[in-house]
């Protein structure tokens, strides 16, 4: 009738000559726990088990809350890689830190480095620079290699206008149009690697 | 000072449990009321607001989004991002949607919103095709009022008979299963 396992008492766990038929490799760890038990039932293997995995599992669920909350409401790292913020960021890879308090309470201005999501695929992460907020008129050159011509673009309201440093190599607003403010994640801070360019990242371009 | 300790205590055990609604409520799903008659008579077939629908946003669809044709989603508005609508996708990514005038595709990463209460509804017709990235979780169900949700009370009652079994089989102390 199920798992009930029956062990000899505690006293004898300490012999030596002792087999059981699992390998605990910290029988301490056993006697510790099951020494804790202040009921009268009996304390199987797998009660006791049972309880360390509703206790380990506890601290696994508020490690992970305490992680979850922090990278969603406060600040999370990215690595960032890829030509189009050259110079900026590095195209081989830097760990940046962005944060997020300044996006949900709407407090971007024009330079900002941000994180976003991309309208075109919601699995990449793309990183940009803010150019216009809503409001501004924005005028760009449509295809740099074809001819000059350039167009102008008035944010429309709750969006804005991103693009990369590194214009030549950079999917951005020039392609996919005014930014939703809803896909914004983060405005980048600071720089944490590579180490010689330790420092923040500031809002004209370097 | 005891009153001080068990401040103390009571202020950790909240805050632990805030943090872990939180997440849990981001990651995994939450309750959302449903205001507004566009989508009748889907949700709030009445006009009422004392009886609003009160609907299960699940979350996990945001680790892939891959939503099929006639989901319920809820999402952030394009152009005022604080607010939040729910609409029915009827459109994914590469269709063509015809509206009153023409016909248009769906481009990549996008998805088409209509509500079903067409006379009353600010949708897609309106602000365009919207990026996936702006879904924030998935309509599974109706939880409020409780007869519209006989599926979930049934999987509600399934499951606590199912985990009471697994810990009768487990030998763990009944009074102390809720000690947890």
């Amino acid at each position: 009738t199920g798992f009930h396992l029956s062990l000899p008492p505690r006293s004898c766990l300490n012999s030596q000559n002792f087999q059981t038929p699992f390998s605990l490799s910290n029988l301490d760890w056993f006697n510790s726990v099951a020494g804790n038990q202040q009921m009268g039932s009996s304390s199987s293997f797998w009660n006791v088990a049972y309880r360390q995995a509703m206790k380990s599992g506890v601290f696994v669920a508020k490690v992970y809350s305490f992680l979850h909350v922090t990278t969603t409401y406060l600040a999370f790292p990215a690595f960032a890689f890829g030509p189009s913020m050259i110079p900026t960021l590095h195209p081989s890879g830097n760990v940046v830190l962005a944060e997020r308090i300044s996006t949900r309470s709407r407090k971007l201005s024009r330079g900002d480095v941000i994180v976003l999501q991309s309208p075109e695929d919601p699995n990449k992460i793309p990183i940009k620079r803010v150019i216009g907020l809503e409001g501004d008129c924005v005028s760009f050159v449509v295809d740099p290699e074809k001819n000059d011509e350039s167009r102008t673009v008035v944010v429309p309201k709750g969006h804005v206008w991103v693009q990369g440093d590194y214009t030549q190599n950079s999917r951005d607003s020039r392609i996919f149009g005014p930014l939703p403010y809803g896909l914004i994640r983060g405005r980048v801070l600071w720089r944490v690697w590579p180490f010689q360019d330790f420092g923040p990242i500031g809002p004209t371009t370097t | 000072m005891g009153i001080q300790n068990l401040l103390w205590q009571v202020t950790k055990k909240a805050f632990t449990g805030g943090i872990i609604g939180v997440t849990i409520s981001d990651r995994c799903c939450s309750v959302v009321p449903v205001r507004g008659d566009s989508m009748s008579p889907t949700f709030n077939p009445q006009r009422n607001s004392y009886l609003d629908d009160y609907v299960l946003v699940e979350k996990f669809c945001l680790q892939d989004y891959k939503f099929a044709r006639g989901d319920v989603v809820v999402f952030s508005s394009p152009t005022h991002f604080r607010d939040r609508y729910i609409k029915r996708i009827v459109g994914l990514p590469g269709e063509w949607i015809s509206s009153s005038r023409d016909v248009i595709r769906v481009p990549e990463g996008h998805c088409w919103v209509e509500g079903d209460n067409k006379a009353s509804s600010l949708d897609s017709r309106t602000f365009g095709p919207i990026p996936l990235g702006l879904i924030r979780g998935r309509v599974t169900s109706v939880v409020w009022p409780p007869q519209r949700n006989c599926m979930l009370a049934l999987f509600m009652v399934c499951a606590f008979y199912i985990i009471k079994w697994v810990s009768i089989q487990l030998h763990v102390p009944q009074d102390s299963l809720w000690k947890l």
